[in-house]
């Protein structure tokens, strides 16, 4: 209660609502009380501020009530369409020749723009996928296929593959996502896991446009888990977001690291980012995670004349891809995409960890 | 020409929290805001706020009572508002080569400045009233702001007695106390 009539003497005293005697008294008060003082001097701050706070309300309510007011009386209006309309009916004539004129000296830059630039190389961009005959030793190779075969369980092909390159599980019943280019020419398809088992893949999407292709696992022996370790990011990555890819550059899963560089692709393609990573024949189709574990694009290739610049496809073409293949199948078997990473905060290793199981090797022939 | 003892007059009357006042400078230079905004990048919207971000410019500086308008009041407006745009231009990230002059203008960054920090202030009572919550809020609000009396607000807010009322005004405003200066000394470093 003390404190109660204390701070009633304060408020009094601060509006100079005090008797002279009073005052006096409470002047002294203050020159011997820290205390006191102290809580003067905060409680004018406090009364001000409460003060400018009320003023200011009051006042930008006023400003709304004028704003309003004179809206409705007209004083003050949007500026009017109507007047570009004036112009428009007086100017009609002028535009459309205007308009004609621009519009041929536009077709005809056009045209003489596409008649003298350069084809773009496509040479220039390197695949990356892997011809597994230049580097491996055939006929030991297909030795130890053959012992292999003989040992494992698992059907595989007896030929090594034509080509080799990267494939992860977008569903983790046995949808696989990869690059077009890697199985684009393929007449079967295997792809093999970490720990070596093979398993018979159909491709149910190929778009050549924006390089990928959508795997099916075939075989009965590949038994999905629950949910995969990682998620599929929707929205846009950005400029220098650290990113990490694993692949098989080799019959070895790989992991490289680096940073997103630019928003598009080759030659400016909305499609593709261009990163800044360690790529060799062999990782097309490796996905591209962000730190937080999220695939934000598909690894396509690299452009030869310049070093260390890299293409990957977006990860939106993935959500595109599984939109089409939909529409051509049944609602319980679609595919269904996940957002949501379940390796975010790990640190790199547990999440290479939790990763690697859902990475495979592409064998196609 | 336009008096400046009639421009000092309409200041006058912004501190003295007359609307017509308002409403005068309203009329008067609303539609070369808006034409500035508009011919910028802006929409309507974006018109009013810059608008009345400037009247609550001149407001504080009126009410400040060591503001002499040295120009006249259509200079002064157009270059806080040139300036206010600018600074919301560049915080949308949208890059305008330059804001073209229409009209002349003057130096207002120290004002402007200045109306920064008022403007944090008034957050930050902002803040603090609201996480105050009901009937705190309302409770301080008409003692403080609208001046009702004690006994006025007994009434109003159920409560037996004034005495009572005075009782819970004091827990209100000390929880205010705590909230406000918790964060204020921290902006005041």
């Amino acid at each position: 209660m003390e404190d109660i009539v204390m701070l009633d003497a304060i408020e009094r005293y601060i509006r100079g609502e005090m008797l002279p005697e009073e005052r006096v008294f409470f002047e002294q008060l203050r020159k011997t009380n820290a205390v006191v003082d102290q809580m003067v001097v905060e409680h004018t701050v406090l009364l001000n501020q409460l003060n400018k706070f009320g003023e200011r309300k009051e006042y930008t309510h006023t400003l709304q009530d004028v704003h309003t007011l004179l809206f409705e009386s007209g004083e003050i209006k949007k500026p009017a369409p109507a007047k570009i309309l004036v112009l428009w009916k007086k100017y009609k004539r002028v535009i459309a020749v205007a308009a004609c004129i621009a519009g041929i000296t536009a077709l005809s830059i056009s045209g003489l723009i596409a008649y003298f630039t350069p084809k773009p190389n496509v040479s220039e961009i390197a695949q990356l996928r892997q011809e597994l005959s230049k580097v491996k030793n055939i006929a030991r190779q297909t030795e130890a296929a053959i012992d292999k075969f003989k040992n494992s369980p698992s059907i595989r092909p007896v030929a090594p593959g034509k080509f080799g390159g990267t494939g992860f599980l977008i569903d983790s019943r046995g949808f696989l996502a990869t690059s077009a280019h890697v199985v684009s020419k393929a007449d079967s398809v295997y792809v093999v896991n970490n720990k070596g088992e093979y398993f018979k893949a159909s491709t149910i999407y190929l778009n050549d446009t924006t390089d990928i292709a959508v795997l099916k696992i075939q075989d009965d022996r590949f038994q999905g888990s629950r949910s995969l370790p990682y998620g599929i990011r929707k929205s846009s990555a950005d400029l220098g977001e650290e990113i990490f890819t694993l692949g098989f550059p080799r019959n070895e899963i790989v992991y490289g690291k680096g940073y997103l560089s630019a928003y598009t692709g080759y030659n400016g393609d909305t499609m593709s980012y261009q990163i800044a990573i360690s790529a060799n024949p062999g990782n097309s189709g490796g996905p591209i995670f962000n730190q937080n574990g999220e695939v934000i694009g598909v690894l396509s290739g690299k452009q030869i004349t310049v070093e260390g610049v890299v293409f990957s496809s977006k990860s939106k073409n993935i959500f595109r891809a599984v939109e089409e293949i939909k529409k051509d199948s049944t609602p319980n078997n679609a595919i269904k995409l996940s957002n949501s990473s379940l390796v975010k905060g790990l640190d790199r290793v547990e999440q290479l960890k939790k990763i690697e199981d859902c990475i495979f090797l592409v064998k196609s022939y | 020409m336009k008096t400046g003892t009639n421009e000092q007059d309409l200041l006058k009357g912004l501190a003295n929290n007359d609307k017509l006042a308002v409403e005068t400078i309203y009329k008067q230079h609303y539609n070369m805001v808006q034409t500035l905004i508009i011919s910028n990048n802006g929409s309507p919207e974006d018109a009013k706020d810059i608008f009345q971000e400037a009247m609550i410019v001149l407001y504080e500086k009126a009410k400040s009572g060591v503001f002499e308008l040295n120009c006249l009041l259509k200079t002064y407006l157009y270059s806080v508002c040139r300036r206010l745009w600018l600074k919301r231009l560049s915080q949308m990230q949208r890059t305008v080569a330059e804001v073209e002059n229409m009209e002349d203008v003057v130096a207002v960054e120290e004002q402007l400045e200045w109306h920064e920090q008022q403007n944090a202030d008034f957050h930050l009572m902002e803040k603090a009233m609201q996480s105050l919550g009901e009937p705190c809020r309302s409770l301080l609000e008409a003692y403080y702001l609208q001046k009702k009396s004690m006994v006025e607000i007994a009434g109003n807010f159920g409560y037996t007695n004034a005495d009572n009322a005075k009782n819970q005004k004091y827990k209100c405003l000390m929880r205010l106390k705590k909230l406000f200066f918790d964060q204020y000394n921290n902006t005041q470093g």
